[in-house]
């Protein structure tokens, strides 16, 4: 069997890069539709934000927060790998960054009305 | 992986991506940080017309925003696009410059529609 080096926190930090990016991405029409009612539609918009404060919609927003921190504390990672001086604790951001997310996600997740 | 532009050409990307993603690390954390104040009272379109509606800032900000995103976002699905999938450069370059021009139209649209609302 090939030997691969994905086993790595720094290849799952890279994975989750580009499917959040890939994600996020596709989320842009549907943010954009969604604020567009705003101008065009307010009963409909109102009526899809109460719909969001249901709990499981609460919970996939939450999701959507917690791959928009991840993708913002991924990259800042990867500019810091491209522009700075080499930093021998590349694990460790990888945790900051996830643990970052996460308490994005969280703080969005409690305070959701 | 399917790479056929010149080395010219992927350095402007490159350099797009990068100087988008400062932007966007500042944008990005201003809209998480809004968006869990935002969400304390509840949403809604009074709210968020009070909340943007009739300010400048909100508008250079979220137009700077939106002009960010027109440029990363695509540089970035055309790198995955490339790197996985068997279709020619040609046709992934003209599909993510749609897409960054989709960005720019229904994004910088909906940021002078809510800009126009004015404060409720």
């Amino acid at each position: 069997m090939k030997k691969t080096n994905r086993n790595h926190p720094t290849y799952w930090a890279f994975l989750l890069h580009r499917l959040s990016g890939v994600l996020l991405a596709m989320f842009i029409p549907v943010h954009l539709y969604v604020l567009s009612l705003a101008i065009t539609d307010g009963a409909a918009l109102d009526t899809f934000l109460r719909w969001s404060t249901t709990p499981m919609v609460k919970v996939l927003e939450s999701g959507l927060v917690i791959l928009l921190a991840a993708h913002l504390t991924g990259g800042l990672r990867l500019l810091a790998l491209e522009f700075c001086a080499w930093m021998s604790w590349q694990k460790t951001a990888v945790a900051i960054s996830a643990g970052l997310s996460l308490a994005a996600g969280l703080l969005f997740f409690l305070n959701a009305g | 992986m399917n790479i056929n532009t010149s080395a010219k050409t992927e350095t402007w990307l490159w350099l797009g991506q990068r100087l988008s993603a400062v932007v966007l690390a500042v944008c990005v954390v201003v809209h998480i940080v809004t968006m869990i104040f935002a969400m304390r009272g509840g949403l809604s379109t009074g709210e968020i017309a009070g909340r943007v509606g009739g300010n400048v800032w909100w508008l250079t900000f979220y137009g700077l925003f939106v002009l960010s995103v027109s440029v990363h976002a695509p540089i970035g699905i055309r790198a995955v696009l490339l790197e996985s999938t068997p279709i020619s450069a040609r046709r992934i370059g003209l599909l993510c410059m749609i897409f960054g021009l989709f960005i720019i139209v229904f994004g910088i649209k909906a940021v002078i529609g809510l800009y126009q609302l004015g404060p409720v």
